[in-house]
């Protein structure tokens, strides 16, 4: 497997047919903003970590012997079908559980754990506390300018005074959104933030969280089971299965990203391939060779 | 577009008051014609009557002043222990474990079944009229507090702390605020019971107060005096509910069930 400036490699006993995808993936180099960022120490590094929960019937391993590194910096996408550990990972790294085997070491650029902040599939806003108020939750009230500023970048400020039950689905998940990017994170995690929005919503939350992943220069890990969302946002898309890895692929597209163009279409199909385990229609760009049911493909996995 | 909106408030306002005002005149009618004859029950002017003198006397201030005082008392007593003993119970497992299913099996005993034992320990004077109040009172607000805390959201208790809000600070933004439309709930119904405890209290034993005052009359077939008796029951009742409802909309002001106008 080649080495790629950024990106460590990623390291998973599963068996060898999607490491060579991956090999085959990967070929062209890193993805653009990676390629630029400098070889510093990675934001999150995983070695050998498991988690399993006790049941009735023994232990359930969710996640087994997971090994990799993300790139600081980088916007990494999670896919997987329901209840193969991706929200586990996730809830892992946000450090609301522990790891039942091996490590994760989280790091800022001065070796202390950096600020990480969550956010949920519902945005968990607290209903008795105004717009602004849940903004500023665990902030001193002097941050009342700064939060007002967030608001206005996600362009909610005009909502500051009223309850979150007055707002939107959409509308609330740019409070929460707003919530955790007023802390300035260095880490941001993403639990299916926008799973609940309706399809143009999201395609403007897209736009959103990409503008401001840009400028504020946080590494990003989303958890989703849209793979078009996946290829949206990520330089980097992991597929998880059976608690492991079993695809690392890197996406090279330039951003804004078009949902339209054919490389676009053409990794969003082979990553959803790989994640039904169904034959890569390798040949996509060819109309006249492609199945009738590829137009009939559901986006949404899970 | 204010004006229709105050309009229309001031006709549902009006419109809610149709059958009562029409129950009042007919029960004025049949009370004129003796189709009700007053011994049984006298007709409103004749309760008006009777009302005003009572006002006259001094006698109506100074009982209902009683009476208020007794269920203003007894259901702080009775309210604070049940919320005391409701946010121990909810929010700490040992005193859960130690307390919890204690209060419930006494629950099961009716607190008017509780009445000839009140009067063997506190004979019957105030202590007694305030002791029944108080056990009525209680087990509403404990058990909705108690319910109100364990059904906090478990989601934002772990979204607060991941945000760094601990201690002190997660009960008075959190848990307190998820768990009082419950509680509020169990303060309704216990300003419910206060009256009932209390007019049972008051007629079984006293020596003022609005139950005296009706049980007096009684005594003496003043029919008309009994019925200004219920009527201030049912008002000083109604001004607690309203009290209630007050208490709900002010605190709740973010609870959608509550919120008027602008929604997005």
């Amino acid at each position: 497997m080649r080495a790629i400036p950024g990106v460590a490699s990623f390291d998973s006993d599963c068996d060898t047919a999607p490491a060579q995808r991956v090999a085959g993936a990967r070929s062209n180099g890193a993805a653009a903003r990676v390629a630029t960022t400098p070889a510093v120490t990675p934001a999150l590094t995983l070695a050998g970590l498991g988690k399993s929960y006790g049941t009735r019937c023994g232990k359930r391993s969710v996640l087994d012997d997971l090994s990799l590194s993300i790139a600081r910096g980088s916007f990494v996408a999670i896919v997987g079908r329901s209840g193969c550990g991706k929200s586990t990972l996730l809830r892992l790294v946000a450090g609301l559980e522990t790891p039942t085997t091996g490590t994760l070491s989280l790091d800022d650029v001065a070796g202390r754990k950096p600020d990480t902040r969550i956010m949920y599939q519902e945005a968990r806003l607290l209903p008795w506390k105004t717009v602004l108020q849940n903004v500023m939750l665990g902030m001193p009230a002097s941050a009342r300018d700064e939060a007002r500023a967030v608001l206005d970048e996600v362009g909610l400020l005009s909502r500051a005074n009223d309850w979150p039950a007055q707002l939107s689905g959409g509308q609330r998940q740019r409070v929460a959104l707003a919530r955790a990017l007023v802390h300035r994170p260095q880490l941001l995690l993403l639990d299916e933030p926008l799973g609940a929005l309706d399809a143009l919503t999201r395609i403007e939350m897209h736009a959103l969280i990409e503008r401001l992943w840009k400028t504020s220069g946080f590494t990003a890990l989303i958890v989703t089971h849209d793979v078009q969302e996946a290829v949206a946002l990520g330089d980097r898309i992991l597929l998880l299965e059976e608690g492991r890895v079993a695809l690392d692929q890197a996406v090279e597209l330039e951003r804004p990203r078009v949902r339209g163009s054919t490389r676009f279409a053409e990794l969003e199909d082979s990553v959803l391939s790989r994640l039904l385990k169904r034959p890569h229609v390798a040949t996509l760009a060819d109309p006249a060779r492609q199945p009738a049911w590829i137009g009939l493909k559901r986006r949404t996995i899970g | 577009m204010m004006l229709v909106q105050s309009w229309k408030a001031l006709a549902r306002a009006v419109a809610s008051w149709i059958v009562p005002a029409a129950v009042v005149v007919a029960w004025q009618c049949a009370a004129n014609t003796g189709l009700l004859p007053a011994r049984v029950l006298p007709g409103p002017l004749a309760v008006l009557h009777a009302a005003w003198s009572l006002v006259q006397s001094g006698e109506m201030w100074a009982n209902v002043r009683i009476s208020a005082w007794r269920a203003i008392a007894g259901f702080f007593v009775g309210g604070g222990i049940g919320l005391l003993l409701g946010l121990l119970t909810g929010l700490s497992k040992i005193a859960d474990i130690a307390l919890d299913s204690t209060i419930q099996m006494v629950r099961n005993v009716p607190a008017l079944a509780m009445i000839p034992l009140v009067i063997l320990w506190f004979g019957i004077d105030e202590s007694a009229k305030l002791f029944l109040v108080a056990l009525g009172v209680f087990f509403p607000v404990y058990v909705n507090t108690y319910h109100g805390i364990r059904s906090v959201d478990a989601g934002l208790v772990e979204m607060a702390k991941s945000y760094g809000v601990r201690g002190f600070a997660l009960y008075r933004d959190v848990i307190l605020p998820g768990a009082l439309p419950s509680i509020l709930v169990g303060v309704r119904f216990a300003l419910g019971l206060t009256w009932v405890m209390l007019i049972v209290a008051e007629t079984v034993s006293a020596q003022a107060g609005i139950g005296y005052m009706t049980m007096n009359a009684r005594d003496f077939l003043q029919t008309d005096v009994v019925v200004v008796g219920i009527l201030l029951y049912a008002a000083l009742g109604k001004l607690a509910d309203l009290f209630a409802r007050w208490l709900e909309r002010t605190l709740l002001r973010w609870h959608p069930a509550y919120q008027s106008g602008a929604q997005a």
